[in-house]
C-alpha cells in the first residue's frame, strides 16, 4: 500500500499512459489487436475505444475490490472480471453495429487476453485508490487509441487511399495492397516504433551536448 | 468427414492461415521468446499441449452451454478453462524437467494471456467444427506457432553476430523479419482447396 502515498499527481497519473509509458509503443504490449484490426482507421478507433472501457471498468472493478482477493487466486479473478466487461462490451458492439461486429470478429472476445489489461490490473490497480486507477486507465486507453490509430491511419492511406472513408487521392490511385495484408501491419508498426527509437536517440544526444557546452563554458568562466 | 478434409484443416491452420503471421495470435510470446532456438522450441512444444487440452474442453464446454441455452457464458467458461490448464501443465513441468522449469520461467504462466489459444478455442466454436476436426485443427494451429516461433527464433540468432544499426535493434528488427515472414507464408495461399 505504500504505492498510493506516493507525490504523483492525479493528472501525472493519466499523462504517463499517453507518452511517457504509452502501452504499445514504450512498453511493447497487447500486440495481437493492434496488428490485426489495424487495418483501416475506422476499425482501428472502433477496438481501441472498446479496449478502453474495459480497461477503465476493469481497474474500476480491480481497484475497488482489491482489500479482498487473495494473493494466490488475483489472477485468476481479475481475468474474470476483465472477462464479464468483454462479453459486455461484445453484445454492444453487435447491438451498434453489426457490419463493424463482423469486421472486428473474434478479436472483440480477444481483448480478454490483451496483456495491457491484465497487466495494468496487475501492476497499478490492485496497489492503488479507485480515483487513481480509473485516471490510469483513461490514460493508458487514450495512449492505446492513439497507438492505434497510428497504424490504423497510415495503413488506411497507404493501403486503399483513403482516411476514415473518405478518398484522398484522384481517381487513379493505386492501392498498395500489402499495407491492407498481414505483412504490412508488422512492417507498419515497425516503422512506427524505428521512429521513436529515433526520437529517443536525437533527444538522449540533444541531453548529453549542452551539458558539455555548460562544462566548456564553466572552464571558459575559470580562465 | 473424409481424410482429405482433416489433412486441409490442418494445412490451413498450420501454413495457409498461420496463426501468429496472418491471424496475428501470440504476438506477446513470439516477440518475448523468439531470442534463442532451444527455449523457442520448448515454448512451442509446451503451447501445442496446451492448445490440444483447451481445445478438447472447449468442444465438450461449448456443448454444454448450448445445451442450457446460455452461450454468454462462453467466454467466461474458456478463459477459466485455459487458466487451470495452463496451470496443470506448469505442475507437470515441474515435477517431470525442473530444468525446462526453470527455462520456461515467467512465460509458462503467460501462456494464459497467449490469444492464440482462445483464438484457437472461439475459431473451432464460430467455425462449428466436430471433435475430431477440433483436434486436428488444435494440432495444426499448434504447429504452425511452433514453426513460426522456431523460424524467427533461428533468425534471430544470426542476427546476433551481424552488424544492425542501432536505431533497428530489438523489437524493431523482430517485426521487420516477422513482416518477411509474413510475406513469405502468404505464398502458401494456393494450397488451400
Amino acid at each position: 500500500m505504500s504505492f498510493s502515498e506516493n507525490p504523483t499527481s492525479g493528472t501525472d497519473e493519466f499523462i504517463k499512459g499517453l507518452w511517457r509509458e504509452n502501452p504499445v509503443f514504450v512498453q511493447v504490449l497487447g500486440m495481437c489487436p493492434v496488428l490485426a484490426v489495424s487495418n483501416t482507421a475506422r476499425n482501428a478507433l472502433a477496438m481501441g475505444l472498446a479496449t478502453m472501457f474495459v480497461l477503465v471498468m476493469s481497474n474500476l472493478v480491480v481497484s475497488s475490490v482489491r482489500r479482498w482477493i487473495p494473493k494466490q487466486v488475483r489472477i485468476a479473478t481479475f481475468i474474470l472480471i476483465i472477462a464479464t466487461f468483454v462479453t459486455v462490451v461484445d453484445y454492444v458492439i453487435a447491438a451498434i453495429s453489426l457490419e463493424l461486429y463482423r469486421a472486428l470478429g473474434a478479436f472483440i472476445s480477444l481483448i480478454v487476453v490483451n496483456c495491457v489489461i491484465l497487466g495494468r490490473a496487475e501492476a497499478f490497480a490492485s496497489k492503488n485508490t479507485i480515483g487513481r486507477s480509473v485516471l490510469d486507465g483513461l490514460g493508458m486507453g487514450v495512449g492505446f487509441v492513439f497507438a492505434l490509430l497510428c497504424l490504423g491511419a497510415v495503413r488506411e492511406i497507404f493501403g486503399s487511399g483513403t482516411l476514415f472513408g473518405v478518398q484522398l487521392f484522384h481517381d487513379g490511385f493505386q492501392g498498395w495492397v500489402m499495407m491492407i495484408l498481414p505483412s504490412g501491419g508488422f512492417f507498419t508498426l515497425a516503422a512506427w516504433l524505428l521512429f521513436f527509437n529515433w526520437l529517443k536517440k536525437r533527444k538522449e544526444a540533444r541531453e548529453v551536448t549542452p551539458k558539455l557546452e555548460l562544462v566548456g563554458q564553466a572552464k571558459r568562466g575559470v580562465a | 468427414m473424409t481424410e482429405e478434409a482433416l489433412w486441409t484443416t490442418f494445412l490451413n491452420a498450420c501454413l495457409i492461415n498461420n496463426f501468429v503471421l496472418a491471424y496475428f495470435l501470440g504476438i506477446c510470446p513470439f516477440l518475448g521468446v523468439s531470442g534463442k532456438l532451444a527455449t523457442a522450441s520448448r515454448m512451442g512444444g509446451a503451447v501445442i499441449f496446451v492448445m490440444l487440452v483447451s481445445s478438447v474442453c472447449a468442444y465438450g464446454i461449448n456443448l454444454g452451454l448450448n445445451a442450457i441455452d446460455a452461450p454468454y457464458l462462453r467466454l467466461i467458461s474458456f478463459i477459466a478453462v485455459i487458466a487451470s490448464t495452463v496451470q496443470l501443465v506448469e505442475m507437470f513441468i515441474k515435477k517431470v524437467s525442473p530444468a525446462l522449469f526453470r527455462t520456461l520461467g515467467i512465460f509458462l504462466p503467460l501462456i494464459t494471456t497467449n490469444c492464440a489459444i482462445l483464438g484457437l478455442a472461439l475459431f473451432q466454436t464460430n467455425k462449428g467444427y466436430g471433435f475430431i476436426q477440433c483436434v486436428v485443427y488444435a494440432l495444426g494451429a499448434g504447429a504452425g506457432f511452433t514453426l513460426a516461433l522456431v523460424l524467427i527464433a533461428g533468425l534471430r540468432e544470426k542476427l546476433e553476430l551481424a552488424a544492425v544499426p542501432d536505431v533497428v535493434k530489438g523489437t524493431a528488427m523482430t517485426l521487420i523479419l516477422a513482416g518477411i515472414l509474413s510475406i513469405m507464408f502468404m505464398g502458401f495461399g494456393g494450397l488451400g482447396g
